[in-house]
């Protein structure tokens, strides 16, 4: 018999070891990857907060844009909503997507922090946040001006946050073809 | 009493219900309700990461629910709405992840581990019964220690009886 065989049990061990030893603490689980991401914008009807104008996916299109989904009833909201207004005021777009909330609660929300916003997006039963895969606001989506997504980032934009993620943005003033974005939106 | 007795009967022959943390889906059939209990079983709640659609009283479970009761009042099958949720959420929703590339590991590498322990304990078992005769120098040497080791025991017993 060979000896050598003996120890085939330990390698596999040292090796299965070291294999998921490493993916511990890589996988973020709060961050989920998102599918949409390369996809357009999904269609819905909606109403504007601010006017009760329709609102359609083509009024996402045109300029790269940020597209914040938000609500009163969210903490984490209220902590990013400074940086939002620090963004617009740098002259990034930025629209709204008031989510499972009372318009004229965001209304006064809006009133009293500030507004970041183009427009804000009604969605009071939370069919866009369906279609847009949201599981806890605030999420952010990056939307390039042909209307589609090219990054997402769930939890509160900060300056850290954004560091990130600026390269993306400015990207997609420029570029429009999916294969710029395939190292930067991973 | 009788009466009220009678039409909850009426009630429940009429239609079955699926009650999921106090919502309540209707159903005309048990085959529909059966299948909306195994998918709120089979899908993942995507905000409390260890509950399915049937545990989670997260709000989004709850739209979650609601679409997949909606698609199947449309009529869709059990892939489509699975389909429908995975567009939007991704793998994740699925209890059940499909066989695809990045999922071979997950799904060949205990049959591979079961393969390899297989193959080990066949080839220890043969390497046991293989036991080598021994040679004509082995041998001899082998007779050697015996005759020694009798003449030994003889020379004890001659000791002890002396």
């Amino acid at each position: 018999m060979n000896r050598t065989m003996l120890f085939i049990p330990l390698i596999i061990f040292v090796v299965m070891a070291i294999f998921l030893g490493s993916g511990i603490g890589r996988e973020n689980k709060d961050v989920l990857p998102s599918p949409l991401i390369g996809k357009p914008f999904p269609q819905f009807i909606l109403q504007q907060v601010e006017t009760e104008k329709q609102l359609t996916q083509s009024d996402l299109q045109g300029k790269p844009m940020l597209v914040n989904v938000w609500a009163t009833w969210c903490p984490t909201c209220k902590a990013e909503h400074e940086f939002l207004n620090t963004l617009a005021a740098q002259g990034v777009r930025i629209i709204g997507i008031n989510y499972k909330d009372d318009d004229d609660e965001a209304k006064v929300w809006l009133r009293d922090y500030g507004n970041p916003y183009e427009f804000n997006i009604s969605d009071p039963k939370g069919k866009l946040g369906l279609e847009l895969g949201v599981y806890g606001a605030p999420e952010t989506f990056f939307v390039d001006g042909d209307g589609i997504i090219r990054a997402k980032h769930v939890g509160d934009l900060n300056l850290r946050v954004w560091q990130k993620y600026k390269a993306i943005f400015e990207k997609m003033k420029t570029h429009t073809e999916a294969a710029d974005f395939n190292e930067g939106s991973k | 009493m009788k009466l009220l007795f009678a039409i909850s009967l009426s009630l429940f022959s009429l239609s079955s219900f699926a009650v999921v943390n106090g919502h309540l889906y209707p159903f005309d059939n048990d085959v529909d309700k059966e299948r909306f209990d195994i998918l709120a079983e089979d899908l993942r709640c995507p905000k409390c990461q260890n509950q399915n659609l049937a545990d989670s009283y997260a709000p989004v479970a709850g739209d979650m629910r609601d679409k997949v009761y909606e698609l199947m009042i449309e009529g869709q099958s059990d892939d489509e709405i699975v389909t429908y949720l995975v567009d939007r959420y991704g793998d994740f929703v699925r209890y059940n992840p499909p066989v695809q590339e990045n999922t071979f590991f997950l799904w060949f590498a205990p049959g591979v581990m079961v393969l390899i322990a297989l193959i080990m304990i066949i080839s220890l078992a043969r390497g046991r019964k293989e036991t080598q005769p021994l040679s004509e120098e082995e041998k001899a040497k082998l007779a050697e220690l015996q005759a020694a080791r009798k003449q030994q025991s003889v020379e004890k017993s001659e000791k002890r009886d002396s």
